[in-house]
């Protein structure tokens, strides 16, 4: 393949952009896999622990953004100890000695430390963006040092973080020169902020479109932002609290007026509803709508609200919207792409905030509909049946009965039958989690029929080894499996260990597994890391006969890891 | 625990499967040492008969099966017990106990907080109607978005309400109403009833009171009011009561509490969900809400040594009339 010079091929492969085609093309041949590193600028690590950050620089020199996840899915709901790892500091460090003049730095369960922060804003003159998921270990300190030092920082945004906040001093380090923001998002923020320090931010950053502020940022300072940024696409609002007869919630409703281009709202972290009638004239054109943390607006409110939002694609609400709110969202919302309804009251029973009844509405009135995350008191079959045949386009399909081992509350069955229809009829499903009562059934008809399934959720669920192996078996494209709680033993881990190398990483804790199982998977399998964490017998060497609590394996070029806690053994 | 035999939990592949039935119980039934025959449900679960069940009229080959299944079903629809989870207070433990130094130790002591109580609740408990609330890391939410519903529902009204200004029209004095928002948060957050009565009854008093919980949203508004109700007994009054109906909003939210307390010699008590009576604020608002049935405002001389709740704010300030 000599035809072409070397820059021709590298402008073709300018246009390909996603990183799972870039792989491709860097498998052709020795001169695509040299031209395809040489010029990849985005790279995308889905394990920290699967290469190092050298073996990253080696391949890559113009790197520009680099995108890292560190803990297992499962951290997310506390079933990860807090010190497993995750630590971007090596990552930093490596880059920071390298050449690389990164750009753009997006983490997700990982830990970052203020010197990590610090280091990084010190180290890329051109540092543009830095996204940050679900990650932890940092405070105020660490962002007043990319706020003072990263001059042409165009993105900061903090989703989800745990975040120690020691003053909101971090926001009035961003020097008067500093015009280039585009996108800030607090949200997650506990503390308080320097109001006039933002409201001069605001001031000086024509480009910013995108603003999520905390909850310490009040209505107040809202209507004095919205009249400097009216250009803002993107706005989170922070405490949305006032008298709704004042002047200043007046000039809110005026000032909103003149804000056309938003369309994604989000925030209400505090709210008093008699307000809410003045974001209404913006709501005919908002695409995007997350009112996951406004508890504080009720179901009736939140109906007359989404009423006026007719060209929603995304909306994440909470449970109180009930069945009859979703009924409403099915016939106003017919773009609807993507429904997350997330549980006002987790711990709650008995009363159905929402049902099967709400999901068959949406899945009639929105037959776009591809991304599904749904906690609801109960599901039947007919109702999945229903859903599958009416929305055969779902993506992602997430379904979380409060209740983890519930049957179908109408016959007493196992949902076998509801999930099999859904992955029968979604040929395009990518992702799935399950819950309710369900047995190796489920597991035979995803086997069987979820052929493009990447990433399966699996929680109290199957009778037998089988169950797990039908999946290992059937789903070719599988990448992450995370089981919990569930009857798979050594035989469905061990029947076909080859399989673990063509998946990014495999979760179990609570099954059948045991130390002598895990030992042989790692003995037979040198190229990945089969780690068991063990919390209570902190150095006792059980026997192989011993359930493992927890495991954790990925595949990964680089062997053990190095900064591996006690409680963690890499077999 | 009843055993349910036969409808073999580890049998769906069809005939003389080597089923491993010793190692693939399902952890619902582990602790019950089920002996569960594999051997009864293959005839129905042959594979061969998949053809037929598949298709979205899903079921119509398992029809011979119905009886089996539902058999099945009867076994799994069974009540949770602790039993059944035999990692909660382990793990409930060890989130507690791991977390010392960093920011997220905020964030896993506090939900472990939820976790442990709802961990305690299912080790008195012996048929608890849900298991998720005893379950660690279930539901399966962000453990950031699980903290902040659980701040919510503790979060008093203070500084909010400090920062509005209430007019006229909002002197209802039945909170919840308003337009601030902490204690608004927790209400709407969980209260997705419209009303919740509940009795009240004082010892000494033979003829009791409902109050609505769902028009409250933390302990202190809740007391108040039932120090409003009762007022007419000398006991708990010596009141503040500097006429009638026009509470200031602001005061009535934030004066701490005699009943909370204990100063005034009674104790606020709730059976629960299980029949128990329990010290009113321990647990956070929205589980005490989904748990209580009825009040008691019991005489502290009965309640056998509890130590009622000592508020935070109080140290050892005394409530002075307004």
């Amino acid at each position: 393949m000599n035809y072409f010079p070397d820059e021709v091929l590298e402008h073709v492969f300018d246009f390909v952009a996603s990183h799972r085609d870039r792989n491709a093309v860097s498998l052709v041949c020795r001169l695509w896999h040299r031209v395809e590193r040489l010029s990849r600028q985005r790279v995308f690590v889905g394990n920290c622990y699967a290469l190092s950050p050298q073996i990253l620089i080696a391949r890559f020199p113009g790197l520009k953004s680099l995108t890292l996840k560190g803990k297992p899915h499962f951290a997310d709901f506390n079933l990860v100890p807090h010190d497993w790892g995750g630590y971007v500091q090596p990552w930093i460090e490596a880059l920071s000695n390298s050449r690389i003049g990164l750009e753009e730095l997006r983490l997700k369960r990982m830990v970052v430390s203020d010197e990590s922060l610090e280091l990084l804003s010190r180290s890329f003159a051109n540092f543009k963006s830095l996204v940050l998921v679900s990650c932890e270990g940092f405070t105020t300190v660490g962002l007043a040092a990319i706020a003072a030092n990263c001059r042409f920082l165009r993105e900061l945004d903090l989703q989800e973080n745990e975040i120690d906040d020691h003053s909101g001093h971090w926001l009035s380090c961003f020097p008067d020169s500093c015009t280039s923001l585009i996108s800030l998002n607090f949200a997650c923020l506990k503390g308080e902020i320097n109001l006039a320090a933002l409201e001069r931010l605001v001031a000086r950053s024509p480009n910013l479109r995108s603003l999520r502020l905390n909850r310490a940022v009040p209505l107040e300072t809202l209507q004095n932002i919205l009249m400097r940024a009216p250009q803002l696409v993107d706005l989170g609002t922070g405490s949305y609290v006032h008298d709704p007869d004042s002047e200043t919630y007046n000039k809110l409703k005026h000032t909103i007026l003149k804000c056309k281009s938003i369309r994604n709202l989000s925030g209400f972290l505090e709210v008093a509803p008699r307000c809410l009638p003045a974001i209404y004239p913006i709501c005919l054109n908002l695409t995007s709508l997350n009112l996951s943390y406004a508890a504080g607006i009720h179901g009736s409110e939140l109906v007359k609200l989404i009423r006026h939002c007719a060209k929603l694609q995304r909306l994440w609400i909470l449970d109180c919207i009930g069945d009859k709110g979703l009924e409403v969202v099915a016939s106003t919302c017919k773009e609807l792409q993507e429904l997350r309804v997330f549980p006002s009251d987790p711990f709650g029973v008995g009363h159905a905030a929402v049902t099967e009844n709400g999901l068959v509405a949406i899945s009639v009135g929105c037959p776009k509909l591809h991304s599904l995350l749904y906690f609801c008191q109960q599901m039947t079959n007919a109702a999945l049946i229903a859903v599958a045949k009416n929305c055969p386009n779902f993506i992602r399909f997430r379904l979380c009965i409060l209740d983890p081992t519930k049957p179908d509350p109408v016959t007493m069955q196992p949902l076998d039958n509801g999930f099999g229809a859904i992955v029968q009829s979604c040929k395009r499903l990518r992702r799935l989690s399950l819950s309710g009562l369900l047995t190796d059934w489920v597991f035979l008809y995803i086997g069987m029929y979820a052929e493009q399934l990447e990433m399966l959720s699996v929680a109290f669920a199957g009778d037998s080894d089988k169950g797990m192996l039908y999946v290992l078996n059937g789903c070719k494209k599988l990448r992450k499996l995370e089981i919990r709680d569930s009857p798979f033993g050594n035989k469905a881990l061990l029947t076909d260990v080859g399989k673990y190398e063509t998946m990014r990483s495999l979760w179990m804790s609570s099954c059948e597994v045991t130390l002598g199982g895990c030992k042989t998977l790692a003995k037979e399998m040198p190229r990945l890391n089969v780690e068991i964490i063990n919390e209570h017998d902190q150095m006792e060497i059980g026997s192989d006969e011993q359930r493992v609590e927890k495991m954790y394996l990925y595949r990964t070029l680089v062997g053990p890891r190095k900064d591996a806690p006690e409680f963690v053994w890499t077999l | 625990m009843q055993g349910v035999v036969g409808g073999g939990v580890g049998a769906v592949s069809g005939g003389g499967g080597s089923s491993t039935s010793g190692a693939s119980m399902s952890t619902v039934s582990n602790e019950d040492n089920l002996v569960l025959s594999s051997e009864d449900s293959s005839s129905c679960l042959d594979e061969s008969e998949l053809e037929l069940g598949l298709g979205l009229s899903l079921g119509v080959g398992m029809g011979a099966c119905k009886a089996q299944q539902s058999l099945r079903g009867g076994q799994y629809a069974r009540i949770l017990t602790a039993k059944d989870f035999p990692y909660v207070g382990s793990s409930a433990s060890a989130s507690v106990s791991s977390s010392s130094s960093s920011s997220s130790s905020s964030s896993s002591s506090s939900l472990s907080r939820a976790n442990v109580a709802g961990t305690k609740r299912s080790a008195d408990s012996v048929a608890a109607a849900n298991g998720a609330s005893q379950v660690v890391g279930w539901p399966p939410i962000r453990a950031y978005r699980m903290n902040s519903l659980v701040n919510q529902a503790k979060l008093p009204a203070t500084e909010v309400f400090n920062s509005l200004i209430v007019k006229s029209r909002n002197s209802n004095p039945a909170v919840g109403k308003g337009t601030s928002s902490a204690c608004v948060n927790a209400k709407e957050k969980g209260q997705l009833r419209s009303s919740l009565f509940v009795k009240v009854n004082m010892d000494g008093i033979p003829i009791g009171r409902k109050v609505d919980l769902s028009s409250h949203r933390c302990y202190e508004t809740l007391a108040q009011k039932l120090e409003d109700m009762f007022a007419t007994s000398s006991t708990i009054m010596n009141s503040r009561r500097s006429g009638g109906e026009e509470h200031d909003m602001m005061v009535e939210a934030t004066r701490p509490s005699k009943l909370l307390d204990g100063s005034s010699g009674f104790v606020l008590t709730y059976e629960d969900k299980e029949g128990d009576w329990m010290l009113v604020g321990d647990v956070p608002w929205g589980m005490f809400i989904n748990s209580v049935r009825r009040l008691r405002i019991m005489r502290a001389s009965e309640a056998n040594g509890l130590a009622p709740r000592s508020e935070e704010s109080n140290g050892g300030q005394r409530i002075k009339p307004i």
